[in-house]
């Protein structure tokens, strides 16, 4: 791996930790909630912008790790650490299951069925209401955010702890992706973006590889939600709705499909324009709305996709 | 009440969620079948013929009969309208490319969704059936009214088999769905069918919503359910198949009531969705489907 690209990708991970000294309360608040759901992004992006499966079904797995996480701390007794390597294994278990199933579809066929299998995950978390709380969602109280680890006591209310695990993670799932998509496995899934019949004339075993990469996918989902529900407190079916499935496919989008950092600014930047346009109007989804079409006529790309494309064709 | 009756009942109550089910799915197979193209704002359309509805039944003087019928004609002439600038200014210019049609269209989807909230704002909207006449079973009352939905929808589910099998513009509907080029050499203009069949299956999915706005409530987020259960029948029926879809629908519509009736509608969607996967597993390319050649 070249060393620019190293510098460039430590050089954003230092900048947002540098980040936390100079801005504000609120400012570092949104950072931790757009790193949280970048992990997300990454994660998708593997699926969509390297092996060229579009799901509308993601949803899915950032629940399993947000209600995995909540329902763990609160039910089960299961300390901070502890329920975050059982929420992550249970998205891989049913990303796994999940992706065995839709992955016999292909093409739109494929978008449609995980599109569903999500929203039979959003109904499945209604109608266990008594347990998730449908609607109103489980508060996670503070005693359950407290935790140590080697040795450390640590609470996850606290906002600079927070900021920093958040950077942690981001910092982690930036690396896994590098590592895979500069692996040979990850020059498998992009030959399968490009022409799957002819990788598999290869020798390659593409389903293997698709549902890889779906796992994969499904597992940062998990480690998203896991992380969003510690460290706001929260798990409400809002966050399992088929709104969830679209965000990590909008930012993707925007920030640039197939380009490692793409999803991480698509994040930051579609939290910016929503919160900016919240001065306007309360209608969010509009923004959504009218970001995708615009995306998709005028600049199908994305911002670092167009910039790898004219300037920087070493861009990972 | 006892079971047969309580049966009786939910398949009555299925019957009429099956056949409106028929006419929104076949709107959408109908553009997937010949544009290859998925319409994910298709359950908004649904929605906005059923906010439509409401307006036109309020604003028209006569009584509920005068209501029903101007939104029957206007309603779904409006999302035609709708439709029709989709496709000119949206879906032509990204040259139909099946993955940026579905992200378009989720775009459109929330788009149409918020400025119904805006302007219509986020009550249901009651509109009143157009006669109330009850036909009466021994055990219970059930309205006529559902049961003209079931003969209007049969009706125009049969004009559409008519026009797709034995018309000439059915002919280049099918045509242009077999293979695009050739027809495009034969001298077909494809852009217009394309136009077409997009309004055609939007208007069909808001004569839905006119139909069952009287038993339903229109509300702004009503366009989801339609939506997932028309992929649901499309899947099932195979992608592309009338004949299937229509099934398909049926099959889905009947079992719905009846889980709807004996359980929860939740239940019965979570069911729907895994009889899905099933057919997947079984035969990805549906029950009525041809594999893609």
């Amino acid at each position: 791996m070249s060393v620019r690209i190293i510098l460039l990708h430590a050089g954003v991970i230092l900048a947002l930790f540098l980040m936390q000294f100079l801005a504000s309360d609120y400012v570092v608040l949104t950072f931790t909630r757009i790193m949280v759901l970048a992990v997300y992004a990454l994660g998708y992006n593997i699926l969509f912008g390297y092996t060229g499966l579009l799901s509308l079904g993601h949803a899915m797995f950032f629940a399993t790790g947000l209600y995995g996480a909540a329902l763990g701390v609160t039910r089960f007794g299961l300390g901070v650490p502890e329920a975050m390597l059982v929420a992550i294994g249970l998205g891989i278990i049913v990303s796994t299951v999940i992706g065995a199933v839709s992955l016999r579809a292909s093409g739109v066929a494929f978008m449609i069925v995980t599109l569903m299998f999500s929203q039979a995950a959003f109904l499945t978390v209604l109608y266990f209401g008594d347990y998730t709380r449908g609607d109103e969602g489980i508060v996670i109280s503070d005693e359950f955010r407290r935790f140590s680890l080697f040795g450390l006591e640590a609470d996850l209310a606290n906002p600079v702890l927070r900021y920093n695990l958040a950077l942690a993670f981001l910092a982690l799932a930036v690396a896994v992706t590098l590592a895979v998509i500069r692996s040979r496995a990850g020059h498998v899934l992009v030959a399968i973006r490009e022409n799957e019949s002819r990788t598999a004339m290869l020798g390659y075993d593409t389903a293997r590889y698709k549902l890889l990469a779906f796992v994969l996918s499904g597992a940062f989902a998990a480690f998203s939600g896991a992380s969003y529900a510690l460290m706001f407190a929260y798990a409400g079916s809002t966050l399992a709705s088929i709104q969830y499935s679209i965000h990590p496919l909008l930012w993707t989008l925007l920030g640039g499909a197939a380009t490692v950092l793409g999803p991480v600014l698509g994040t930051a930047l579609m939290f910016l324009l929503v919160d900016f346009a919240s001065g306007f109007t309360s209608a969010s989804l509009l923004v959504v709305g009218v970001a995708l079409i615009l995306l998709v006529l005028f600049f199908p790309k994305g911002i670092l996709g167009t910039l790898r494309q004219r300037y920087l064709p070493w861009l990972p | 009440m006892s079971f047969f009756p309580h049966l009786l009942l939910a398949l009555l109550e299925g019957t009429v969620a099956a056949a409106v089910l028929a006419l929104s799915a076949l709107g959408l197979s109908l553009v997937f079948g010949v544009m290859r193209i998925v319409n994910v704002a298709h359950g908004e359309f649904f929605m906005l013929g059923a906010m439509l509805a409401w307006w036109i039944a309020k604003m028209v003087p006569g009584g509920p009969l005068a209501g029903f019928l101007a939104a029957l004609i206007l309603a779904p002439a409006l999302v035609g309208l709708l439709a029709f600038a989709t496709e000119r200014l949206l879906l032509r210019r990204i040259a139909y490319d099946p993955e940026a049609t579905i992200v378009a269209t989720i775009g459109l989807m929330f788009v149409i969704q918020q400025l119904a909230l805006s302007v219509f704002g986020a009550d249901a909207k009651p509109v009143a059936a157009p006669f109330t006449y009850r036909i009466a079973f021994p055990w219970f009352g059930f309205s006529g009214y559902k049961l003209f939905v079931v003969a209007a929808s049969v009706a125009l589910l049969l004009g559409a088999w008519w026009v797709l099998a034995r018309t000439r513009f059915g002919l280049i509907m099918r045509v242009t769905q077999f293979d695009r080029e050739t027809a495009t050499a034969f001298g077909i203009p494809v852009n217009q069918v394309y136009a077409a069949v997009f309004v055609i299956g939007a208007a069909l999915v808001a004569v839905a919503a006119v139909l069952i706005v009287p038993i339903q409530q229109a509300h702004y987020l009503m366009g989801l359910d339609p939506l997932l259960m028309s992929f649901i029948v499309v899947i099932i029926g195979g992608l592309g198949s009338i004949r299937g879809s229509v099934i398909a629908a049926l099959i889905i519509g009947l079992a719905d009531g009846v889980i709807s009736m004996f359980f929860t509608p939740t239940l019965a969607s979570i069911i729907a969705t895994l009889a899905v996967a099933l057919v997947l597993v079984v035969r990805p390319q549906g029950l009525f489907g041809v594999p893609a050649r």
